[in-house]
């Protein structure tokens, strides 16, 4: 049992610090990533239903709502048109929740425990789960657009613009997986955590523009719709992929770009605060 | 060689730790204990104790409410990044990652040791290899059983050469077979010069494993010495026989003066009661001086007292273990 003799090497100096050297940090949080995509790859029941129902979601609003709202949209826009950019959203926020689910599994099952007892960055394990859960957004969200290009979706800009969208889609992602990393430590338990994550992203998604323009809602609701930043990043795209004359009136693309980008570091740089801090409380 | 400043300190020391949960359930309430480096401690205690506690405190995933702890020569609450380079932990339930295989599980600690992928893949293969799991290596951890599962999570707490192990409850739900493995793979480390603090619910365990025990309940420790020293609070070895009821009053007075204590008849089984303090030696001279008079004895029992009387004792006044009467 040679294999296994413990003698330790004597500590060398960066054994000894009380932190740990960025470059580790950074090796730490690809580790974690890693490990955490292998997950997908390995279950690819996970990735398939993960990907079935915004597939399925794309299939039926086009074609149950495609046909009576047809034409009452700005400039006669297809109603896949109008639906495509916002549906990014719709998929990048309830997507999120799968953030605050993995937290809480690996939780539950003592995964985080051990990691907290190696010598390595602790902020890894969070900075490792939202960038693999944009990376697994990335390729869902690729996923549709091929599946929206099928039943006659088309950017009407240039390459630069559409892509610009899709980053918009992406950070609106990676900001939502902070906020659901934030929950899901607050709630731990991972029962309660799948009804949790739906509680803020449901109304936030269907009182937008995501499906509908928001002339037709009454006039509070309209209020609301309006300033909150579903509704203004999926503006801002819809803007970017198809120009902007299907913006409201008044309104730019850059200007809604701009706006969406402040939204989404203020999320961002908020919740990935609150996240950290929920973090360091299991410890005590 | 081990690090701590001086090998003549406890390389684990701990001091009037306390833990709150909420407001009122105190899990830790004063513990303290130390010990050597090179032995197994085990931390016997029922449900609910406080073992997962102390070693959560231990291994920096929890901060006390007060008390302090050393490890290895560190301090574990003032620098906790560098206790975690001496430390090792293999918590209640086995953390690993079903989907992977076991060599990527292993490897993956070591990539977060700082390891290069190369030392990484060297270091896990060196330890599935040293703790027999060379052959399932490159299966997913969810076909594993599981006792296979339970080494893995071993062999991923010494990816990083702890001078002191963590083991919570290692053989909980564990077949004998396996569980006899495991013991076997834990006193190897220990001769390989890791020091073990392991939790258990079972009194054998303690007593086949550890050279030192702690009994806790309550948040406390309540007793702590070696197995015999434990056993021996509880006076010793009991020798039980019956007579016939006519030798009864002579075979009284023998034994008396045989073992220099006095015989109790229990009136339901009709049996007398002696302490026997040499054990077999003294059971010999009681049947001698019984036979030069004549009297033939029946039924003759030694009575040792087992861990699980010790335990049954001090972690319960209610169940009082009948050699003690
Ligand atoms: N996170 C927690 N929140 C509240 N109470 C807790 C928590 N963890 C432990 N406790 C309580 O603290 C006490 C000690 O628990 P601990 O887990 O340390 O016991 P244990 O000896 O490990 O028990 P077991 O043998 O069941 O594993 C128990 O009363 C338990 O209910
Ligand atoms: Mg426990």
């Amino acid at each position: 049992m040679t294999a296994l003799t413990p003698t330790p090497p004597p500590p060398t100096a960066s054994q000894d610090l009380d932190r740990v050297p960025f470059g580790r940090a950074a090796t730490a949080t690809l580790v974690i990533t890693k490990r955490n995509l292998l997950r997908n790859v390995r279950l690819p029941q996970l990735l398939v239903f993960a990907t079935i129902q915004p597939v399925m979601f794309l299939l039926l609003f086009n074609f149950v709502f495609g046909g009576a709202i047809g034409g009452s949209l700005p400039q006669g826009l297809d109603y896949i048109q109008w639906l495509m950019p916002g549906l990014l959203i719709q998929i990048a926020a309830f997507g999120s929740g799968q953030t605050a689910l993995g937290l809480v599994e690996d939780l539950d099952k003592g995964v985080i425990d051990r990691f907290r007892s190696l010598p390595m960055a602790r902020s890894a394990v969070l900075t490792g789960r939202t960038l693999a859960d944009l990376i697994r957004n990335a390729f869902v969200l690729t996923l549709m657009l091929s599946v929206g290009f099928l039943i006659g979706f088309r950017w009407e800009t240039g390459s630069l613009r559409f892509l610009a969208g899709m980053g918009l889609a992406l950070g609106f992602a990676y900001a939502l997986s902070w906020v659901m990393a934030t929950i899901g430590f607050v709630v731990r338990t991972p029962e309660a955590v799948q009804s949790a994550v739906f509680l803020p992203v449901f109304p936030l998604v269907f009182a937008s523009s995501v499906f509908l323009p928001t002339e037709t809602m009454p006039d509070w609701l309209r209020a609301f719709a309006d300033n909150q930043p579903i509704t203004i990043i999926a503006n801002a795209i819809r803007g970017l992929m198809l120009g902007g004359d299907t913006l409201p009136a008044g309104q730019t693309v850059s200007g809604q770009a701009l706006i969406s980008l402040a939204w989404i570091s203020a999320i961002t740089l908020i919740f990935s605060l609150l996240a950290v801090r929920q973090y360091r409380r299991i410890s005590s | 060689m081990p690090t701590p400043p001086h090998p003549q300190d406890p390389i684990v020391e701990v001091h009037d730790l306390v833990h709150t949960f909420g407001r009122d359930i105190r899990a830790l309430d004063g513990v303290s204990l130390a010990f050597d480096a090179g032995m197994v401690y085990a931390l016997l205690g029922p449900n609910g104790a406080g073992k997962t506690t102390l070693i959560r405190v231990l291994a920096t995933l929890l901060r006390p409410d007060s008390g302090s702890a050393q490890v290895a020569g560190v301090d574990v609450l003032a620098h906790p990044t560098r206790a975690r380079t001496r430390i090792g932990l293999a918590g209640q339930f086995a953390a690993v990652d079903d989907y992977l295989t076991g060599r990527e599980n292993v490897r993956m600690i070591g990539r977060l040791y700082g390891l290069s992928g190369a030392e990484a893949k060297r270091r896990a293969d060196d330890i599935l290899e040293g703790i027999g799991l060379t052959d399932a290596a490159s299966r997913a951890v969810k076909t594993y059983s599981g006792g296979m599962r339970r080494r893995l999570d071993l062999a991923a707490s010494l990816v990083g050469r702890p001078q002191v192990l963590f083991l919570d409850e290692p053989t909980t739900g564990i077949d004998p077979r396996n569980r006899a493995d495991l013991w076997t793979l834990i006193r190897q480390l220990v001769d390989d010069g890791t020091t073990v603090l392991l939790t258990t619910q079972y009194l054998e365990e303690a007593d086949r494993l550890a050279e030192r025990i702690g009994v806790i309940d309550h948040g406390r420790i309540i007793s702590e010495g070696t197995s015999d020293e434990l056993k021996d609070t509880l006076g010793g070895a009991m020798l039980e026989l019956s007579v016939e009821p006519e030798h009864r009053e002579a075979a009284q007075g023998l034994l008396r003066d045989a073992l220099g204590d006095e015989p109790v008849l229990d009136p339901e089984t009709e049996r007398f009661r002696v302490t026997a303090p040499d054990g077999t030696r003294s059971l010999l001279v009681a049947i001698r001086a019984l036979d030069a008079a004549g009297i033939e004895p029946d039924d003759v029992r030694l009575i040792k007292p087992t861990l699980d009387d010790v335990f049954l004792q001090l972690t319960d006044t209610d169940v009082q273990p009948e050699v003690a009467s």
